[in-house]
């Protein structure tokens, strides 16, 4: 990757303005996220205090519940840094699995990221609870082993056990599992039948493809639901599944037909020279190549599932219902703030494996949005 | 590949956009004409009273086994858009010139119309030039810098819409942590969910907020592939750097600027998500929120396929027209490759 070189050599008062900028723009963007993680960990009357400290601390909190002392942070970001240690020594501890540059293999990223998930979740869950009461016990009155931070998990119980939003994960797990299987199935047989036929008739299909792209989808629910409730497919998840994937198609195939394209067809070619079929050749020789780009498409198409709101308020209800409709239940009563505050805790729920896709996927993602892009 | 194995690999695709894309437009075109009503009988009523008994007519409508209204499907041609458009308010609206924006604004498709064209134009600029300043800016930081700044600039674009609404709605919402910043700073009251265009801002602002990161993350790849002989040519050339901004970098992106913007105009014409997480629809609606609402079952379970319908295919006319361009550029691209 080389830059334009020439901006580089960016005078004082400028390069100190572009830092500023994306200084700026970095609170911009984690803020309301941070905030609503700092917030789901207290009691209303500190998680809506005006004044910003009182909310980071939580005074009330740490008065009526406690909190963090000084010997949990310090074993939290311990742990913090042991992670990252381990996730960037990760080529040097898995060497037995990387091929000759140096490299990781699949089964080696695999078992990269396992370990560094364990890492943290030990040293999070397990590690810094036994190890920081432990210490509070031996010095009871050290200013080391007083609360320092106001928290509680009140509000994730309270989401999680007292109101069963689990339940709503599974219908969200299944539904999105689904369309993400079926999507790429179907789309990766379109996308390489596609990238490997150049005919007036391909043409075609991808035009209309990118039309059905723009559509509303609130006028094709429009057109689903008297046949489906006439059908009594209402409130059924494989409907939508069925919904998600047919709406997911147009988007999945363009993308897959750029990454098959990528991929030279001597390869395909030189396989049926040696008697393979198209399917066997397709299977066999393109698909194992293929994987960045099913992976990057995957990434897509789970986004469009789990981030779904309109197609699931619609066609499903009550107990039926996927995590982010769910969510809007806390709206529909008058609420209290405590209501807001678990509404908030179901928020950060839903947010924590977004959050974690782009800790592990970062490198597919901006290669997904910008392979229609750049490369046309 | 020969066309037989071609239709075998992109069959099933096919199937599903011809069944579940195609068949609902279809679907939703012929639904636009027509209306459920509950079907009526007429009954004679027995009703005595101490004086004798008289049988009187009734129309009543009839019910089913399980209790519910049995409707029939009429047709009904034009009326469900003449409903929608509302004709007669319109001329009474531009009859009075003065007042003629307050008026449109209380017929519901007009004020659905007149925010999504708003939302999609003002959002759209706002887009393209902070998405290239932070594009040109990441550029300049030092190469460990750039993949956790990356890492965080992707936050706000895969975060839930709803969810990334409602985070920006609990910052304002009552006496939130930046109403209350704002309200020190300017030293009085503020209600940010008190009037329809504070609530607007607050849509606008998460929209930006939302799709900067896309706008970002295609500028900056494009911006990788400028060639560094042109840059140094025109700084030998006496260039300063607005010149080469503007005559080398921007030129060189157009493409992108103009794949971004219909992105952005196609996905921002279907504003829904931010309704539903700001709580806006007392205050402002949007064209794909008007048809959702018609599909909401009312209070006594009924849903206005007809009118939903109706405002469906008004939305999409307003799609074609945006896509024209986009559609244009494709099919030069696809015949000249």
């Amino acid at each position: 990757m080389n830059g334009p070189s020439n901006l580089h050599r960016l005078p004082g008062i400028w390069r100190a303005s572009s830092n500023v900028l994306v200084a700026v723009w970095l609170l911009i963007a984690i803020f309301p996220i941070a905030w609503l993680v700092v917030m789901s960990v207290k009691l209303p009357i500190d998680a809506f205090a005006p004044n910003i400290f009182d909310v980071l601390g939580g005074p009330e909190t740490k008065a009526q519940i406690g909190g963090l002392s000084t010997y949990d942070l310090a074993l939290l970001i311990l742990t913090v840094i042991l992670t990252a240690s381990v996730h960037s020594a990760r080529r040097f501890l898995f060497r037995p699995f990387a091929d000759t540059t140096g490299e990781l293999k699949v089964g080696g990223v695999i078992l990269s990221y396992l370990t560094t998930a364990l890492t943290l979740g030990v040293g999070a869950l397990l590690v810094t609870p036994w190890v920081g009461t432990a210490l509070e016990r031996l010095t009871p009155d050290g200013p080391l082993s007083q609360p320092l931070l106001g928290a509680t998990l009140q509000h994730f119980r309270a989401v999680w056990i007292d109101n069963a939003f689990y339940v709503h994960l599974q219908n969200s797990l299944l539904i999105t599992g689904g369309v993400v299987a079926i999507s790429l199935t179907i789309g990766a047989l379109a996308g390489y039948g596609l990238a490997r036929k150049s005919s007036q008739i391909a043409f075609w299909i991808l035009i209309i493809a990118l039309v059905f792209r723009a559509l509303p989808h609130s006028t094709l629910v429009t057109g689903y639901l008297p046949p489906f409730i006439e059908l009594g497919l209402y409130g059924q998840q494989f409907a939508v599944i069925i919904v998600l994937v047919a709406i997911n198609q147009p988007f999945t195939i363009w993308m897959l037909r750029s990454f098959f394209t990528n991929v030279p067809s001597s390869l395909d070619e030189a396989a049926m020279v040696d008697g393979a079929t198209r399917l066997q050749a397709f299977w066999h020789v393109i698909m194992p190549v293929m994987w960045p780009g099913v992976i990057t498409t995957g990434l897509f198409s789970f986004m469009l599932a789990y981030n779904d709101y309109l197609v699931a308020a619609l066609l499903l209800d009550g107990q039926s219902q996927t995590m982010v409709p769910a969510i809007m239940q806390y709206f529909n009563r008058e609420t209290t703030l405590t209501d807001q505050l678990e509404a908030i805790a179901a928020a950060v729920s839903i947010t924590g494996p977004l959050f974690i896709l782009v800790l592990v996927f970062q490198k597919q993602i901006v290669s997904g949005l910008t392979q229609g892009a750049v490369k046309g | 590949m020969n066309n037989r194995t071609f239709w075998w690999f992109v069959g099933p695709s096919l199937f599903m956009m011809v069944l579940f894309i195609a068949g609902p437009l279809v679907g939703v075109a012929v639904q636009s004409f027509q209306q459920q009503r509950a079907s009526f009988e007429t009954v004679e009523r027995e009703s005595c009273t101490p004086f004798g008994c008289t049988t009187e007519e009734a129309t009543v409508p009839i019910t089913g086994d399980d209790g519910r209204i049995i409707t029939r499907t009429v047709w009904v041609g034009w009326d469900n858009y003449a409903a929608l458009l509302n004709g007669p308010a319109v001329r009474n609206a531009l009859a009075n010139p003065g007042d003629a924006l307050r008026q449109l604004a209380q017929i519901p498709f007009w004020d659905a119309l007149r925010f999504t064209v708003t939302f999609a134009l003002v959002t759209l600029p706002l887009v393209i030039v902070l998405g290239l300043l932070l594009a040109l800016a990441v550029n300049t930081l030092t190469e460990q810098l750039k993949g956790p700044t990356i890492f965080v600039t992707l936050l706000p674009f895969i975060i839930t819409p709803v969810i990334g609404a409602l985070a920006i709605r609990w910052l304002f919402i009552g006496d939130g942590i930046l109403t209350a910043g704002l309200e020190r700073l300017l030293q009085q009251e503020i209600a940010m969910f008190a009037q329809g265009w504070t609530i607007e801002l607050m849509m606008l602002g998460y929209r930006v907020w939302h799709v900067v990161p896309f706008a970002f993350v295609i500028f900056y790849a494009g911006l990788q592939t400028v060639a560094s002989e042109r840059l140094e040519a025109a700084g030998i050339d006496g260039a300063t750097r607005w010149q080469k901004l503007r005559h080398v970098i921007v030129p060189h992106l157009m493409p992108l600027i103009v794949f971004v913007s219909l992105i952005h105009l196609m996905d921002s014409y279907r504003v829904f998500d931010e309704i539903v997480g700001f709580s806006a629809s007392g205050y402002r609606i949007s064209l794909q929120w008007l048809t959702y609402d018609f599909l909401i079952p009312d209070e006594s379970g009924n849903r206005s396929i007809g009118r939903a319908s109706a405002s469906a295919v008004l939305t999409m006319i307003g799609i074609v027209v945006i896509l024209i361009p986009l559609l244009r550029n494709t099919w030069k691209e696809q015949r000249q490759a």
